[in-house]
């Protein structure tokens, strides 16, 4: 090495490691998982793992952890934000489209973005924005009226602002982006509004379209044929002869990346419409996949239908897990995937191939898999029930995996089901393209379904129609190690740590450290409103730090000194 | 504990107190088969008292709309209807209706039902011969609360009317199990130095229950620090099937509709 490259490299480290806020370039993003002290990337790092390699708290000090500063949104509504921290500085959005700089040891702010969102935009399923990437010193995000917008991180102002979709016609952006070198990349939702969902890279300094790859392809393109014709006409038919002009596809949540395959992975949400299956005959690629792009080019490398042709609203919206792992005595690059549909997944991230397919809940729509992966669906008969239900075994909200033990973890709904039907929906731009008569199954005529988003303080549903779990899987076999039942179902996400602390939250309001190695309560705290965003951890001043938000309270909890 | 045998004796309807708006769901019957009688029952009397004006006894009084061809113009599901008849349709005279839960529910089944819905067959309950069984044979203010009459170990009767669809209040009285909600199931707590506690379940989290015990009073146990806890799923309310005859159960059910509340 060359003496003034040492000198620069020395810099730098110092610079890193005594918390000066350093630019954060792509070889930070990179190497974001072993930079325990910040959280650079939605997902922790770029495997989306949510595992820290802080070790401040454990299994034996975690009954210690007390509240060390909290922050309070003004508007209500669920709070779905992973915060990032940066040598620091915690970077947040709050609703509808806020951006909030804060002391990461205090909880007071520097600085506050608004954007100010287009009044025609609509947005399915809550006005939702799950984060931020960060780069250089430039953080990231989509919004609500689908646009990308370039913020100073440290001054809150706007730098570009570039549209990205159409916001009248259904089209938004809720996730956190995900930056790849030079490129910010997002997908779009608005799946219920019959979009032609995709994925699109910008150049992070001006904003301008690198490349868009379309998760519903066109009839001429690769895949278009799983749009099939449609059937002669019959009196009591409808079929939508163009039904992947508005197929749905959506993007909900941040991919992952793999940058030695230079790969970048997308889960992708449910077929338009979402249950009336008979208008739009075939498989309908790529919704409920997995897609794996090039990250430069945005070029289909390969992907893997968990639900084809789906009639479930089973999307996959769910947070690639990537994991290196020993399969059959080999090594294994990995991707697990708890998907919607009830089913844990271990995919070869490199060629896509299908490795393993069992279920982690109930399951009925389909029971047997082929060697290639393909489900052998066997739907219900008209009016019977269908396990999962309509929100899935799982959701959108992030699982964890933990090189240290080995498993994943997973939020679960168990017990629920919904009895599905679907009925004949035209499209018409910015109106809701379900095509659904669902009813949730309940033992009861007339008792109370599980709410699917929100819950208010009395659980009148109880265990009759669905509970929640925390469920430890083997990466490698999806073998249940342990569970941790809850009474209410959960939307929380999962943290776990390099000490094998857990943590998690849930409808019941209740943030809780548990064992990753065998699913042991260590602590828990009442935090009075749901929690429905995966927690983090961070250090400040050599102290470990905690996240949940709960309502409208971002709490920050330590160790007790 | 021993439950006291008034109560196992009285009237438990333990099944009738579901929040408002959740009978909204039963309005949403997606077969024909699934409509209950009595709620076809409840919504002719209904559709007698607040849709003839204008669509006539036989449901074609208005031009071009025949309510009992069970098609219609801007509704294919049950939703449909719902959305129709508590929103109206604007430039039309079809106005905007106020109903409750049980009266949607009754409304979309007699609707459902209208070409083969036999008036003959089905008894109408007299709401004030029903108050009196209750208040009387029926014993059941030994368990539910009816205004400011009555015990509060069962659930409170006071709104079960706008609450509860007439066949689920039919259904409740002669197999009450069948009805009985999640929410309400009795459960049985042991605490960890003997003391039982029975009662009927309010709320209930991974780690906490609440309940009212069954001397009325407001009990919040942490899971952790009982013995025993069970919830049972069989409704210690006894089936008036046998009991009382079909035309009290018709009236029976006739009063309990008419319980609105405030």
């Amino acid at each position: 090495m060359k003496p003034l490259k040492a000198i620069l490299t020395l810099l730098v480290v110092i610079a890193v490691t005594c918390g000066v806020q350093a630019q954060v370039g792509s070889d930070r993003l990179v190497n974001a998982a072993k930079e325990a002290r910040n959280w650079l990337i939605y997902s922790g790092g770029y495997f989306s793992n949510r595992h820290s390699n802080l070790t401040q708290i454990t299994p034996a000090n975690a009954k210690n952890l007390e509240l060390k500063w909290m922050y309070q949104a003004a508007v209500a509504g669920a709070w779905q934000t992973t915060p990032l921290v940066v040598d620091g500085v915690m970077y947040l959005t709050q609703r509808p489209n806020d951006v909030v700089a804060l002391d990461a040891k205090t909880g007071r702010v520097f600085w506050i973005y608004r954007h100010t969102l287009d009044p025609t935009q609509i947005v399915c399923c809550g006005a939702n924005n799950r984060g931020l990437a960060i780069l250089g010193d430039t953080l990231y995000m989509g919004t609500l009226d689908a646009h990308l917008v370039a913020i100073d991180s440290r001054t809150g102002r706007a730098l570009w602002n570039t549209k990205v979709a159409e916001s009248k016609g259904g089209y938004s952006v809720t996730h956190a982006p995900l930056v790849v070198k030079d490129k910010v990349i997002v997908g779009v939702g608005g799946g219920e509004y019959g979009i032609r969902g995709f994925v699109a890279a910008f150049d992070a300094r001006s904003g301008r379209e690198v490349w868009r790859f379309y998760t519903i392809p066109a009839p001429n393109e690769p895949g278009g044929d799983s749009w099939k014709a449609c059937p002669p006409k019959t009196a009591d038919s409808f079929c939508d002869p163009e039904a992947w002009k508005h197929g749905g596809g959506s993007v909900w949540v941040t991919g992952s990346y793999d940058p030695a395959l230079n790969l970048t992975y997308w889960g992708v949400g449910n077929a338009g419409p979402d249950w009336n299956n008979e208008q739009r005959p075939g498989d309908n690629l790529y919704t409920d996949s997995v897609v794996a792009l090039d990250a430069d080019t945005g070029r289909l490398k390969w992907h893997y239908q968990f639900t084809p042709h789906d009639r479930y609203d089973y999307d996959s919206v769910q947070v690639p897990v990537l994991a290196d792992i020993t399969w059959r005595g080999a090594p294994l690059k990995a991707m697990v995937w708890a998907n919607r549909n009830g089913n844990f997944y271990v995919l070869d991230r490199e060629t896509g191939k299908f490795l393993v397919g069992k279920p982690f809940v109930k399951v009925n729509w389909m029971d047997t898999f082929d060697e290639r992966g393909r489900p052998n669906q066997t739907p219900q008969p008209a009016g019977q029930p269908t396990w999962p239900g309509n929100q899935g075994g799982t959701n959108w909200y992030s699982p964890s995996y933990s090189p240290h033990t080995g498993l994943f973890y997973v939020s679960a709904w168990e017990g629920y089901a919904t009895i599905f039907g679907g009925t004949p929906v035209e499209y018409q731009e910015g109106r809701n393209f379900g095509g659904g008569v669902n009813r949730s199954f309940v033992p009861v005529p007339g008792a109370p379904a599980t709410p699917g988003i929100r819950r208010g303080p009395i659980n009148n549903w109880t265990e009759a129609a669905a509970t929640g779990a925390v469920l430890a899987l083997d990466a490698g076999t999806g073998e249940l190690k342990w569970k941790f039942p809850m009474t209410d179902v959960t939307d929380s996400g999962i943290l776990t740590t390099a000490s094998d602390v857990l943590f998690t939250g849930g409808r019941e309001g209740y943030f809780q450290a548990l064992d990753a190695r065998n699913g042991t309560l260590l602590w828990k705290a009442s935090l009075g409103a749901q929690i429905v965003s995966g927690p983090i951890t961070y250090e400040a001043d050599g102290k470990q730090f905690v996240t949940a938000i709960s309502g409208l309270s971002l709490c920050v909890f330590g160790l007790r000194e | 504990m021993r439950i006291r045998p008034l109560l196992v004796v009285a009237l438990f309807l333990i099944t009738a107190a579901a929040p408002r708006g959740a009978a909204a769901q039963t309005a949403a019957q997606a077969h024909p088969g699934e409509y209950a009688p009595a709620d076809i029952a409840y919504g002719s009397r209904l559709y007698d008292a607040q849709c003839t004006t204008c669509h006539g006894a036989n449901g074609d009084g208005v031009g071009g709309v025949d309510l009992r061809s069970g098609k219609f113009r801007n509704a294919v599901t049950d939703q449909d209807l719902v959305r129709v008849i508590t929103t109206g349709i604007q430039g039309t005279g079809m106005q905007a209706f106020k109903f409750d839960a049980s009266e949607i529910a009754g409304i979309i089944a007699y609707l459902r039902n209208m070409n083969s819905f036999d008036r003959g067959a089905v008894k109408a309950g007299d709401a004030r011969r029903g108050q009196t069984i209750v208040e009387t044979k029926g014993g059941c203010a030994a368990c539910h609360r009816i205004g400011t009459q009555g015990s509060r170990v069962a659930p409170d009767l006071s709104e079960v009317g706008a609450a509860r669809s007439a066949g689920s209040l039919l259904r409740s009285l002669t197999d009450p199990t069948s009805q009985m909600m999640p929410i309400n199931r009795p459960v049985r707590a042991v605490t960890r130095d003997g003391k039982v506690i029975s009662g009927r379940r309010l709320n209930e989290d991974t780690y906490t229950v609440q309940l009212l015990d069954d001397q009325e009073k407001l009990v919040s146990l942490v899971k952790a620090d009982l013995r025993e806890y069970t919830i049972q799923t069989v409704s210690p309310m006894p089936s008036f099937q046998n009991k009382l005859t079909a035309d009290e159960l018709a009236d029976v059910v006739a009063y309990l509709l008419s319980l609105k509340g405030r």
